[in-house]
């Protein structure tokens, strides 16, 4: 038996496991980039204004951070600027997750045990979760490929290769990882910081000379210039990446025992603190580390999209339909209000995400089995539930007045009005909170009521961040907008604060929240 | 005596299953039951039940003299529970853990925590995620043990402990007994059901097919000899109360109502002995008879298999509330 028998076996059953994970990333992927090259196509109709996109980015380094330059002025040429730094990140995003799934969490699981002591060699474990993310990285590139054909074989070709490449490159990123670490947790945590710091990495080289970007996967993802006379050398830099990656984390695999990491676990304090003593400090405990990590994106995003703002004013400016689009999303007064009130939509629309997965902690406690306990003791219920639910509504409160803030600082830090920006941008954050409330609501009532179908919330926040992000581009039909709750608020800073849509969906939330709370009391709580 | 629990024809399906079908369980204050059955019998269930996680469909059930369901909170600080299968939160440490759930019940004893921390030689400086299932089983057990309460709840406590901490375990419920306390201990090991229960109720099929006290059950079981004899030993199956007898020249195997071991003895004796091994009585040989038959088999101790046991009072009981 060699190292890597096994391999074909626990790859096919890695496949098994993800039959629908894989394709539920890599379709909307691929979806999104043939979206975004139609959208293009009619938003961008001449060449003057696909220069004056070219000539915005060129002058605006914060743009260029963000989504990089723009090495050509063709439809295609467009969509790799647009797409390409978030697109790769994202493909990077899904091999880290698939990869860490199929090694150090099979491990924590204590699942790798029961399939090491099979017929399979000390590497096949690795090597399949390897194939796997590769795999998924490879299917990505050529659904993109087959996505944009239309727009000529080459670019498409290379575009595919950049998603592909940037897959695999944190694939290998996320094998060694996984081996650093006793939990997949961390792990996952690590390959997310090498992600971010990608990302980072390619914003601050396209941001100045270029050659920072040259250190980044991601940046490497932009060089191959898709549409843009490929250079098709540089997908050798992916190659060489992973190899070395995958070597030293086979190196990793052959050196350590099952179960064991090369970072030591640390231990924990022998008794509880003073605050972990009711259902809520365990609450705010099992939730406070994802609430910080959200909070510090929330404050990035705001500064990032506040010091955009005139840039991204200035794109649209000499583009009526794409102003259009714009006042669709954040209303009429003037461009850059627009774009500030279409941008805290946005992020409204994030923070329901994180009050929907703050909700639905409760149901990863009652399904784990560790709600029990807690529910044999003197904690009732409701007094259970409200727990994650409070953070799940005072997290978000916390995370729109942070992102409002930042994006006051942001944008004040170009006009020089920073503190009335801040007033400005942090009280149209908190007006998005009732549809935000709204949406936890729901997930709270969807819980209690029928618990088979609470994941269903996701599917309610995803669509309405899509409805939000796409809608208005896409045109779509004012009753299928009316279908998000975030279409109901005034679009503040653009227009004028108006209580009573507010008042509604406060009472509204208040009340969903009420009816799950009251029917989590009237059914069985299993595990 | 009052009764800790009193439940009576209970009856609860999930879909098409029907986990519980009638069940009966009576358990008096300050005795420690045991609750018995082959796995799916619906032991957790009643469990759940009783910690009002789940809702009867039929049936009553009364707990420290509330209701399970309705009182729930008020009855849960009176109460202790430790699952089968115990999952910790992967980044709270074990002491942590512990004192959030005694805490939670109303407050921990910290000396005796200190002390049974002690006694099972728990680490609890390590986060949930690296703990054993053993050591995840310690954890629940310190924290319900340390805490002051009326009635421990344990299902299946001691599935992943060696048989050091077995015992440790054993000397703990022990000591609960002796302050007065009440324990239901669900479990499949049947020396921990012989060494600590005062009485025992077996289920099967979501109803209960046996209950009494363990002297009462003890005396359905049946010693197993094996013995080499000087001689050929006659008239051994003509004793009272001798079963599968088998005798190969001067070796002799069989199994006796342990009432009447006695006899038995005598006889052997009077051949001559020159080695014997006694399997001293167990409740395996009954525990077994209710396992093995099928869930849609009879009842109670109609197995035409088995030769006659002496039912007594018990099955008639059992017979009766049916």
């Amino acid at each position: 038996m060699n190292a890597l028998t096994g391999t074909g076996t626990l790859t096919r059953l890695a496949l098994r496991r993800d039959r629908v994970m894989i394709p539920a990333w890599v379709v909307p992927i691929a979806l999104l980039v043939a979206s975004t090259a139609s959208a293009f196509g009619g938003l961008y109709d001449t060449p003057e204004e696909r220069a004056g996109v070219a000539a915005s980015t060129a002058g605006n380094g914060s743009l260029r951070a963000l989504y990089g330059p723009v090495f050509d002025t063709g439809i295609g040429g467009l969509t790799a600027w647009r797409m390409m730094a978030f697109g790769s990140a994202l493909a990077g995003l899904m091999a880290i997750l698939l990869v860490v799934r199929h090694t150090r969490e099979e491990e924590e699981a204590g699942r790798l045990e029961l399939v090491g002591a099979g017929a399979v060699g000390r590497r096949a474990p690795l090597a399949a979760a390897l194939v796997t993310g590769f795999g998924a990285s490879l299917l990505l590139g050529l659904l993109v490929t087959l996505a944009l054909l239309g727009q000529g074989t080459r670019g498409a070709v290379a575009f595919g290769i950049a998603f592909a490449g940037a897959g695999c490159s944190f694939a290998a990123v996320a094998a060694v990882a996984a081996q650093l670490t006793e939990s997949a947790r961390a792990a996952r945590g690590i390959s997310g910081a090498v992600l971010g710091l990608a990302f980072l990495t390619r914003a601050v080289g396209d941001a100045g000379s270029g050659t920072l970007t040259w250190l980044s996967p991601l940046g490497w993802a932009e060089n191959i210039r898709p549409f843009a006379d490929e250079r098709w050398w540089v997908a050798a830099l992916f190659a060489v990446w992973a190899a070395g990656l995958v070597t030293v984390a086979h190196a990793l695999v052959a050196r350590r025992d099952i179960d064991a990491s090369l970072l030591p676990p640390r231990p924990g304090p022998a008794a509880a603190g003073r605050r972990l003593r009711t259902a809520q400090g365990l609450a705010w405990r099992l939730q406070r580390g994802s609430l910080w990590g959200w909070t510090a994106g929330f404050a990035v995003g705001g500064a990032a999209l506040g010091g955009l703002a005139d840039g991204a004013a200035d794109l649209v400016r000499d583009n009526e339909r794409l102003a259009d689009v714009m006042r669709d999303m954040g209303g009429a007064s003037g461009l850059v209000d627009s774009y500030l009130a279409s941008m805290t939509g946005v992020m409204g629309m994030i923070a329901a995400i994180y009050a929907v997965q703050a909700v639905l902690r409760l149901q990863g406690e009652e399904n784990s089995g560790r709600a029990e306990p807690v529910l044999a003791t003197g904690v009732g219920r409701v007094r259970w539930a409200a727990g994650h639910a409070l953070l799940a509504f005072a997290g978000s409160v916390l995370l729109m007045a942070v992102s409002g803030f930042t994006m006051g600082l942001g944008y004040g830090a170009t006009t020089g009005d920073t503190a009335g920006q801040i007033g400005r941008l942090t009280g149209a954050g908190l007006v998005q909170l009732p549809a935000v409330w709204f949406v936890a609501a729901v997930a709270l009532l969807l819980y209690g009521a029928a618990p088979k179908a609470a994941r269903a919330s996701w599917g309610v926040a995803s669509l309405t961040l899509a409805t939000g992000l796409y809608g208005p581009a896409l045109r779509l039909s004012p009753w299928v907008m009316d279908l998000s709750v975030f279409t109901h608020l005034p679009k503040v800073p653009s227009a004028d604060v108006t209580v009573a849509p507010l008042a509604v969906l406060t009472v509204l939330a208040l009340a969903l929240a009420a009816l799950g709370l009251a029917a989590l009391r009237r059914r069985d709580i299993t595990a | 005596m009052t009764k800790a629990i009193s439940v009576a024809g209970l009856h609860k399906s999930f879909g098409r299953t029907h986990a519980l079908d009638g069940l009966d369980l009576a358990v008096e204050e300050g005795e420690v039951h045991g609750f018995l059955g082959p796995n799916g019998a619906g032991k957790s269930t009643t469990i759940r039940i009783l910690l009002g996680l789940l809702r009867a469909d039929r049936g009553a059930a009364v707990l420290l003299g509330g209701d399970p369901w309705r009182d729930a909170v008020t009855l849960h600080r009176r109460l202790a529970y430790v699952p089968g299968d115990v999952t910790l939160w992967r980044n709270l440490s074990g002491g942590e853990a512990i004192d959030l759930l005694g805490r939670l019940r109303g407050g921990l004893d910290e000396a005796r925590r200190r002390q049974l921390l002690e006694r099972f030689e728990l680490d609890p400086t390590k986060k949930g995620r690296a703990y054993s299932k053993g050591n995840r089983q310690k954890v629940a057990l310190v924290a319900a043990f340390a805490s002051d309460v009326d009635l421990l709840i344990l299902d299946e406590p001691t599935s992943g402990l060696d048989p050091l901490m077995e015992e440790v375990f054993r000397e703990c419920v022990r000591e609960e007994r002796d302050r007065g306390r009440t324990v239901l201990l669900s479990s499949h090991i049947l020396g921990e059901v012989e060494a600590l229960c005062d009485r025992v109720s077996i289920i099967r099929g979501g109803r209960t097919v046996e209950t009494g006290s363990l002297g009462e059950l003890r005396h359905l079981t049946r010693t197993s000899v094996t013995a080499e004899l000087a001689g050929r030993a006659d008239g051994l199956g003509g004793l009272p109360g001798v079963h599968d007898l088998e005798v190969r020249g001067d070796h002799v195997r069989l199994q006796v109502d342990t009432d009447k071991l006695d006899a038995v003895l005598r006889r052997l004796g009077e051949t001559g002995v020159r080695s014997l091994t006694s399997t001293p009585p167990t409740l395996e040989e009954l525990f077994l008879r209710h396992y093995e038959n099928g869930p849609d088999g009879p009842d109670g101790p109609a197995d035409p298999a088995a030769p006659a046991v002496a039912t007594g009072a018990l099955a008639a009981d059992a017979e009766a509330r049916r």
